[in-house]
């Protein structure tokens, strides 16, 4: 079984430490979901995995299917099987996404080896039936003038696209309205039917997200770490209670 | 008069001295090598220079004397570092070698091409004929039958399509009338330089109300006096008529010189089209200094599209004056300034008369120390009515080492007339980066694909070819230039 190891991570911006001993590990097929409060260190996990070259890896491990990945570029990540769901995705003048999408699928062939175009488009307009996103949308530039729920609907698609072993969705909430959040929990809950679906890193701060996609597991984030794991029941709990218990519980602890 | 000389072509420029950005290797994509010349001019500029040229080319007295008078203009001219870099002092006039003429076939063979050359034109897909005369080991490019089908196909409609020296010598009366009138020789030093030495370069006529089909292509003709150093150009659209001239290809070109300084003049007459688009690719030891102007008359149409990659200094500001009522002058540039490059163009638009409008959109990007000027003039006086123009300069930097300048002159007067000038400086930034990397790209192909972006709305007015062409190019310049 196809799985993502994170061991033991402590991860610094600069000389700051902020994840500190995260540990975890997903399955392929799973979905994980990290709550916490804002500045507890989840956005910085997600691009630390992912190799953003900012993030500096001070202590642990990020193994897939038992292997490092952390001397790896992040493209080289990517190519292995990781993808990242941006919160901010950035903006790309003059590139469409279906031209976006080529590369990113070219990028994976082998040397020498050409992109069947054809085969390419067929599966392309086959995954945007399947999210139900509109034609005219892939001839676009990469997020440029996108609303909110437009960008996110560009993050899954490209995750539909790519087919990673495991996604990492940071905030895909964020910034969304409840018809804009129902559509892409559905193309998330596409993903997750699909024959080989990824395991998921869901990062949120709202529970709301879990209603429409119901995860697996739910861990709570503070201070850099897992301080409690549980079932989709503990996102209830916490939606009840507030980060405050969280935080009164684990200051006890 | 054949005076059969051999000779080594003049070495690169030591880059220690002549260079003024530390630490670039000038002599990169240059290759010079052993080769015997019929005719030779030998090293340095004369009076006797100038007349050897004339002599070999067989030209008629008003030629000579038209050549002989812009050395005068050259010699007494200063150089225009007031307002130019000063790297143009670099460039040791009496070292060059103006005209060379190749009696037999070079005797480099492919084997002697550096492999990174012969790499970059496979990664280009140039075709095996042209790769070996890119590399300078076939001084006649195997496409003589292409180019003598275009000339046969459009002389069918009248068109002479020639070079310079067989069209000044077969129809001076069509020729003479226009040339050097839309540059004059003292337009500046370098059109000057032109005017004394020039050699190569293509002359077409299209006659009243004809419509050429399929776009006449330099590309298609080049043999060693087409990649002259000196080249001069003159297309003539008559009355009516239409024209699209392509010249140069993506590939690194084999340049016999340091310098390369052609005129290109174009006249549209009452409501012609004339469309000139160059892909130019210099290697990063050449002084590539050109004047390009065109006069569109009443209702006539001028566009330039022109693409500058490499070269170590590059100054070109295509213009078109609009003489006539309605004309139309548009010229799109895109500029890529690489590491030691300075890529200094522009645009100018001087309008004359009612109702002429005027569209400049350029855009340049500067990698690593590679360095981009805009320079743009647009002129409308008082007394017209009706005159628009839109200027928009855009520039991408990418990593923070790179310089950019914008030195638009818009002089506008009167209040019946209008202009819009946009500019903006953007950065492909490390996010911009990291997102396309979490995608799988590498970071050179992340980086090509933000500038292939950059410049996409331009490159699709370019033919399919070129604009193929172009990418792949953009492509392995980035690759380059990551760390």
């Amino acid at each position: 079984m196809s799985q993502l190891e994170i061991k033991d991570l402590h991860v610094a911006i600069g000389d700051k430490p902020i994840v500190r001993g995260f540990t975890l590990t997903i399955r392929r097929g799973e979905v994980h979901a990290i709550m916490g409060p804002n500045g507890t260190g989840k956005s910085t996990l997600a691009k630390a995995v992912a190799g953003h070259p900012d993030y500096t890896i001070t202590g642990g491990d990020v193994l897939l299917d038992g292997k490092s990945i952390l001397t790896h570029e992040a493209d080289e990540r990517a190519r292995a099987g990781l993808f990242l769901a941006f919160q901010y995705p950035s903006d790309i003048p003059g590139v469409s996404i279906a031209n976006f999408l080529r590369a990113a699928v070219q990028a994976r062939l082998a040397e020498g080896e050409e992109l069947d175009a054809t085969a390419y488009y067929q599966r392309l307009y086959a995954k945007m039936d399947l999210l139900k996103i509109d034609r005219k949308f892939t001839s676009r530039s990469v997020n440029d003038g996108f609303s909110g729920g437009e960008k996110k609907r560009c993050e899954i698609l490209q995750m539909a696209m790519l087919e990673p072993k495991f996604a990492l969705m940071d905030e895909t909430d964020s910034g969304l309205d409840i018809d804009a959040l129902r559509i892409v929990a559905d193309g998330v809950n596409a993903l997750r039917a699909a024959a080989h679906p990824p395991g998921i890193l869901l990062i949120t701060h709202y529970q709301r997200l879990l209603d429409y996609i119901v995860p697996d597991h739910v861990h709570v984030m503070w201070d850099g770490r897992i301080v409690k794991s549980g079932d989709k029941s503990l996102a209830l709990e916490l939606e009840a209670k507030g980060y405050d218990w969280v935080k009164k519980e684990f200051a006890a602890a | 008069m054949a005076n059969s000389a051999t000779d080594t072509l003049p070495p690169a420029a030591d880059p220690a001295t002549d260079n003024p950005v530390v630490g670039i290797d000038q002599t990169k994509g240059d290759f010079s090598y052993k080769v015997d010349y019929e005719f030779d001019a030998g090293t340095g500029l004369s009076e006797k220079t100038v007349r050897y040229i004339s002599s070999v080319k067989k030209e008629a007295p008003w030629i000579l004397e038209f050549r002989l008078n812009a050395l005068k203009k050259f010699l007494s001219m200063p150089m225009p570092t007031h307002w130019a870099t000063k790297d143009l002092e670099n460039i040791h006039f009496d070292k060059i070698r103006y005209y060379l003429s190749q009696g037999q076939k070079p005797k480099r063979t492919w084997d002697e091409v550096p492999d990174d050359i012969k790499k970059t034109f496979e990664r280009l897909g140039i075709p095996e004929q042209e790769r070996k005369f890119l590399a300078g080991v076939e001084a006649q490019f195997d496409s003589e039958a292409a180019y003598s089908n275009i000339k046969d196909l459009v002389a069918k409609q009248g068109v002479i399509f020639a070079n310079s020296t067989e069209a000044l010598r077969e129809h001076p009366e069509i020729f003479r009338k226009f040339f050097g009138k839309v540059i004059p020789t003292g337009d500046n030093k370098f059109s000057a330089l032109n005017s004394a030495v020039f050699s190569g370069g293509s002359f077409i006529y299209v006659p009243k109300g004809v419509k050429v089909a399929q776009p006449l292509q330099a590309y298609f003709r080049i043999n060693a006096e087409n990649f002259g150093q000196f080249e001069r150009t003159l297309i003539i659209a008559d009355e009516g008529s239409e024209v699209v001239y392509m010249e140069g290809c993506t590939a690194p070109k084999f340049s016999t010189s340091t310098l390369h300084s052609a005129v290109v003049e174009l006249v549209a007459l009452k409501g012609a089209k004339i469309q000139y688009i160059t892909v130019q690719n210099w290697a990063n030891n050449v002084f590539n200094l050109v004047t390009k102007r065109g006069v569109a008359h009443e209702e006539a149409e001028i566009k330039w599209i022109d693409c500058n990659i490499g070269s170590r200094l590059t100054m070109k500001y295509p213009g078109v004056v609009l003489k006539g009522r309605k004309a139309r002058g548009e010229v799109l540039s895109i500029a890529l300034a690489n590491d030691g490059q300075h890529q200094d163009t522009g645009a100018k638009m001087i309008h004359a008369a009612d109702e002429t409008t005027s569209n400049i959109i350029a855009k340049s990007i500067s990698v690593g120390q590679g360095r981009s000027t805009y320079r743009g003039i647009v002129h409308i006086p008082r007394h017209l009515k009706g005159c628009k123009n839109n200027t928009e300069c855009d520039a991408l930097l990418i990593n923070s080492n790179s310089r950019t300048d914008t030195y638009p002159a818009i002089t506008v007067r009167g209040d019946k007339n209008a202009t819009q000038h946009e500019a903006s400086v953007s950065k492909v930034n490390e996010e911009m980066i990291f997102y396309m990397q979490s995608r799988g790209l590498t970071e050179g192909q992340a980086m090509s694909l933000a500038v292939n972006g950059f410049i996409n709305d331009l490159a699709r007015q370019f033919p399919m070819e070129y604009s193929v062409e172009l990418k792949r190019l953009i492509d392995l310049e980035m690759e380059g230039s990551v760390g």
